[in-house]
């Protein structure tokens, strides 16, 4: 597979997308997705006493717990975002990206970035930033490496003209918000500041990169892809603006509550609810303009993979931000704070959400890069109903036994207590984590199957 | 200037970015500076750690001779200070603090489980740099867990925690050890400082709170 014929809709005689490079994007991404699973299942299998790796210290499950959030968040999340957008700003556009040179070194620098952390935290380097346990010797490379993407990326979006679509708006965010925060989050608690301002800062950088580094580039891209599949335009411009501004303003402003009821001034702690409830009428405007657009063509939701995986992550979006509202209230926190209720809530954004965006963006670009049918369409019902059964069961089971568990703690219960009825609810994550990895082996052997596949289709003329 | 490219730049990337930094970053940073400025490690050593500290000495005198040294009045609270950092290194290369938090709130009849709720000038200090406040508690918190147990009860903990909590689900820490619970390494002896070192601030260290919480493990030692 040397060279990628260009697709049918490409102008001719230009490579404006680097099919290769999505594609081994996409890839890295799933491998380093069941990395992330690993931990998960170290870390579950620990905690119902059945971890039959004990006391060896490179499978300690409190290390692989960390290689669990990073891979996803740094391992598939931000492989796949930078696939996606070596597919879409350059169709935006209508520029390709600063230089092919750059975007393949980018490529190579960040799986250094990915694989070093991992190896990082295996030997007990780990950072103490949630989210960002990244070694303190790898951030300035990483760092590096946000800086190139934002210039590889906005090279094409100022030398275009005409207005801007949405997508690139939220790109454009993303490329700021993404460099600022890591820098915030990775140096200054670090360095500079300790305690309680390191506590603000600490708990601005978890949410930012959700909320202004993962959310952002999500949303430009189902700007981009759902109207294109569905063959029609967003329900309404003023609704995109809305949303955009809305998102832009109130989410850095949340990140305090993560910390309630701490030292931190209980001024800020307001501040932070407000803002968290305020995103959730923002977060309202954009799941309307969404559900507004599919209205008349829901059936596409039925038939239309992508199209189903796109909107069943708006539907646990909104849940999750809905979910948000409430929990972050005082009345909430002071029960659900430091519960699985937190976990399982974590699991519905970034794999509920994010993940399963990204899912429907492979299903359909590999098709288009590869110049192939995927291999099994059944195949791919499988991983997308193992996946959504799996994630539900999870987290109904981490957000029922995250109130059992608040509630066992606020009556002065034996701390054991507390431990004793989550047993049941931590098996049946177990169950629901299996599913979700069979779903993902089944994606996996299926994208096996369809890579040799395009090899032989794409061999088959010249021979 | 709502869908052009300098105001999303400028005014939602740069400006609204930095204007959640100073409202919700720089106002809790500025607001303690003056008044808590950062502590070094060697100001956080105290009677009562030291005490603790000592007797790790006289609990395991070779390993303590091999990674920490001998112990006079003019360097023990240096090598003690350099103790607790490396713990703390350890606390975190772990990821301790993922199970683990470190501050008693208000609600939820914390006070009573864990001892009185944490103030801002506790964590003023190169040891909660980043801090260790944590989010999630599947083990207890840790901020008044010093001198609740002895140092043995902590080093046979780690070596295995079902052995003295039989329903724990926290992990055999058998690396922070030669072999066996009676030789902690350096990680270990380091480990179990920070352990001691933490509430050791507070006037009531070494205080039992006799909620039920707790009625198990003082049970056990």
């Amino acid at each position: 597979m040397t060279e990628t014929p260009l697709p049918p809709d490409a102008q001719p005689g230009t490579r404006l997308v680097l099919h290769r490079l999505v594609g081994l994007y996409f890839v890295a991404a799933i491998v380093y997705m069941f990395a992330s699973l690993t931990g998960g299942l170290i870390m579950a299998l620990q905690l119902t006493d059945l971890n039959p790796l004990k006391g060896i210290e490179f499978f300690s499950p409190g290390r692989w717990r960390m290689i669990h959030t990073n891979a996803i968040a740094y391992g598939f999340i931000a492989n796949a975002f930078l696939g996606a957008l070596h597919w879409a700003v350059p169709r935006l556009t209508l520029k390709p990206v600063l230089s092919v040179k750059l975007s393949w070194f980018i490529f190579l620098a960040w799986q250094v970035v990915v694989l070093s952390t991992a190896v990082g935290i295996l030997f007990g380097q780990a950072q103490g930033l949630e989210w960002g346990e990244t070694p303190v010797w790898i951030d300035p490379l990483a760092q590096a490496g946000l800086v190139l993407v934002a210039i590889n990326f906005m090279t094409p979006i100022m030398k275009m003209k005409g207005p801007m679509y949405v997508s690139l708006w939220y790109f454009i965010a993303a490329f700021v918000w993404t460099n600022l925060t890591y820098a915030m989050g990775n140096f200054l608690p670090e360095y500079l500041i300790c305690g309680v301002g390191a506590g603000a800062i600490g708990g601005m950088f978890i949410h930012d990169l959700v909320g202004l580094f993962v959310t952002p580039l999500g949303w430009g891209l189902m700007y981009y892809f759902v109207p294109i599949i569905l063959k029609k335009p967003m329900w309404s411009h003023a609704l995109s603006l809305v949303g955009f501004w809305g998102l832009a303003f109130f989410y850095p402003l949340t990140g305090i509550h993560h910390f309630l009821y701490t030292p931190i001034p209980m001024f800020l702690q307001y501040g932070a609810v407000i803002s968290t409830i305020a995103v959730e009428f923002v977060v309202t405007t954009v799941i309307i303009n969404f559900f507004g657009t599919i209205w008349g063509s829901s059936w596409s939701a039925f038939k239309n993979l992508p199209i189903r995986w796109f909107y069943t992550g708006m539907v646990f979006y909104f849940l999750t931000c809905l979910q948000c509202a409430f929990q972050t209230t005082l009345t909430f926190q002071a029960i659900i704070h430091f519960s699985d209720w937190v976990v399982g809530h974590a699991h519905m954004v970034m794999f509920g959400v994010f993940v399963f965006w990204q899912f429907g963006m492979m299903v359909y670009l590999f098709p288009r890069i590869w110049q192939t049918e995927w291999y099994s369409t059944r195949l791919l019902e499988w991983h997308y109903w193992l996946s959504t059964i799996g994630l539900t069961l999870m987290i109904s089971a981490l957000i029922l036994v995250g109130v059992f568990q608040g509630f066992s703690w606020a009556t002065l219960d034996l701390w054991e207590e507390s431990i004793r009825i989550s047993m049941p609810f931590w098996m049946v994550r177990i169950a629901a984590g299996l599913i979700i990895i069979a779903g993902q082996v089944c994606f996996a052997y299926n994208l096996y199957r369809t890579y040799l596949l395009s090899r032989r289709t794409v061999k088959a003329p010249g021979a | 200037m709502f869908e052009s490219r300098s105001g999303i730049f400028f005014i939602a990337g740069v400006g609204f970015f930095a204007l959640a930094f100073v409202a919700s970053g720089l106002v809790p940073i500025l607001m303690y500076a003056d008044k808590y400025p950062e502590k070094k490690a060697i100001e956080m050593v105290n009677r009562n750690i030291l005490i603790q500290f000592r007797d790790l000495q006289t609990r395991y005198p070779e390993p303590f001779k091999k990674y920490i040294g001998e112990l006079t009045p003019e360097n023990e609270a240096a090598k003690c200070a350099e103790t607790i950092r490396y713990g703390l290194k350890v606390y975190t290369g772990e990821g301790c603090w993922h199970c683990h938090s470190q501050f008693v709130r208000p609600v939820s009849r914390e006070m009573e489980r864990w001892g009185p709720v944490s103030k801002s000038w506790e964590y003023q200090n190169e040891l909660q740099r980043p801090v260790m406040f944590g989010t999630r508690r599947v083990g207890p918190d840790l901020i008044r867990e010093g001198g609740r147990r002895s140092n043995d009860w902590h080093a046979a903990h780690f070596f295995k925690p079902q052995s003295l909590a039989p329903d724990s689900v926290m992990p055999e820490y058998k690396w922070f050890f030669e072999g066996s619970p009676l030789k902690p390494n350096d990680r270990g002896l380091a480990l179990i400082t920070y352990m001691q070192w933490l509430g050791s601030w507070m006037p009531n260290y070494f205080t039992q709170y006799k909620s039920q919480g707790q009625a198990i493990s003082e049970g056990d030692q």
